[in-house]
């Protein structure tokens, strides 16, 4: 319990606050990396997903692709994409290998959204004259976005997590503190870090949570035991 | 292709290494979460709770678990215990929620049926619910190996040997055949593990082919 207590101290050292390896320029580089990474993940998966559960082309081995990308492991993939862009190319490097982490998560999101809407509804969309862009964007995607956002938040935890590990090539970020002192046996600064990395996660997460619950359309509530309990 | 045939005995034992690291969290993390799984679809109070609970420990980093576990358990930073005890924390963490749901996902009149023709509630949680529940509890199971198997490298930060000292060995030498071994053979373990449970549930459960529905939920 003592290194609890060291890294409560460490947390409040006034360095810690201010200047250029502080933990509120840690949050940044972080947050920078993650939202970079969300943004060019979601520019590739929500088009994905939504030609693949619109169309339901390519499905099969798409969602098995998704699948198995999740059995990479992010911090081999960070350190393998380093060495082959070279130092000169590792923020890009760290950044694609976050890339390819935050996708298989928004994709199935996109997929798994539209796929769970019940097939008569499009089906009437469709008698109604309404043309595939229509269905799509009027029925499909608002039908489908609070399935979407779940993915969404994935992703980000994901993304989040695994850019502790960018600190390893130089990056920077909250694993900085982490990285640097566990072969220095600091550990106030490890833990104390380590609670500010925690308490950012949660942040997101929560800030997602209630993104999701405000998404979902009136009169349709995509409850996920409700869901599974209907098929 | 050199330095594979150069350190094929280092591979050799460092893949063991990997396969007992995630195995064990495996095991420990899919038997501690079924029984809460459970728990969290039978009680409205325990499902929020519960849920909520393994939220959160889901949303933490493994690099932060692996410096707050020691600290709250009393061991030291570097030694495997904490790794396997990380990894088991988020086994449950992924699987609560998946078990929850292959509880629910039973049709009721099935349970009524059971109870109906003299099932008392231990029996009928043995032979009807766990095995009604069985092929989702497999897709939460191979979720968990999954990523387990991935997640087991980043222990190499806190000195416990795995496929992922390949990462750090091979980045500092910059040796791109080094890293990539290493990647490679965490994906191959991955695939092998998933492959071995998918074989595991035919054999256990001849009665489902792990049907669409348990398909479904794992896509999530």
């Amino acid at each position: 319990m003592d290194v609890l207590r060291d890294a409560l101290v460490w947390l409040s050292e006034s360095e810690q606050w201010s200047g250029d390896g502080s933990l509120p320029r840690r949050v940044m580089e972080h947050l920078y990396y993650t939202g970079l990474a969300v943004v060019v993940a979601a520019l590739v998966a929500i088009p994905a997903g939504y030609f693949v559960g619109h169309t339901t082309r390519g499905s099969t081995w798409l969602v098995g692709l998704a699948g198995a990308a999740r059995a990479l492991p992010s911090f081999g993939l960070i350190l393998l994409l380093v060495l082959l862009f070279g130092v000169s190319g590792r923020e890009t490097a760290a950044v694609l290998a976050l890339v390819v982490l935050g996708i298989p998560p928004l994709f199935a999101g996109a997929y798994s959204g539209i796929h769970q809407i019940p097939r008569t509804v499009i089906d009437a969309a469709r008698a109604q004259g309404m043309t595939e862009w229509q269905i799509l964007w009027r029925v499909e995607a608002p039908l489908s976005l609070p399935v979407l956002l779940g993915g969404l938040r994935q992703s980000v935890l994901q993304i989040v997590a695994t850019a502790t590990l960018v600190a390893y090539v130089g990056l920077g970020g909250l694993g900085y503190d982490i990285i640097q002192g566990i072969p220095l046996r600091r550990f106030d600064q490890t833990v104390g870090a380590a609670i500010v990395i925690v308490a950012l996660a949660l942040t997101l997460d929560a800030f997602l949570a209630l993104a999701t619950r405000l998404a979902t359309p009136r009169g349709v509530r995509v409850g996920r035991l409700a869901d599974v309990r209907a098929r | 292709m050199d330095w594979v045939l150069d350190n094929g005995d280092l591979i050799l034992s460092l893949t063991l290494d990997h396969l007992r690291l995630s195995v064990i969290p495996i095991v420990i993390g899919v038997l501690i979460a079924i029984p809460l799984g459970w728990l969290a679809h039978r009680f409205a109070w325990s499902q929020s709770l519960l849920l909520g609970a393994v939220g959160v420990l889901y949303t933490i980093p493994s690099l932060a678990l692996f410096m707050l576990i020691p600290p709250l358990v009393g061991i030291s930073v570097l030694s495997e215990a904490n790794v396997i005890i990380a990894l088991s924390v988020y086994a449950v963490a992924i699987m609560v929620r998946t078990a929850s749901d292959a509880f629910a996902s039973i049709e009721p009149a099935a349970l009524r049926a059971a109870t109906a023709v003299g099932y008392a509630e231990w029996g009928r949680f043995f032979s009807v619910e766990l095995p009604l529940a069985g092929p989702v509890l497999l897709a939460g199971v191979r979720v968990v190996a999954v990523s387990t198997v991935s997640m087991v490298t980043v222990g190499v930060l806190v000195g416990v040997q795995s496929l992922g000292y390949f990462f750090t060995d091979g980045f500092q030498r910059r040796i791109i055949a080094e890293v990539a071994t290493g990647v490679v053979m965490t994906v191959v373990i991955a695939v092998l593990l998933d492959t071995l449970l998918v074989v595991l549930g035919r054999i256990v459960m001849p009665w489902n082919r792990v049907g669409t529905e348990a398909q479904r939920v794992a896509v999530r």
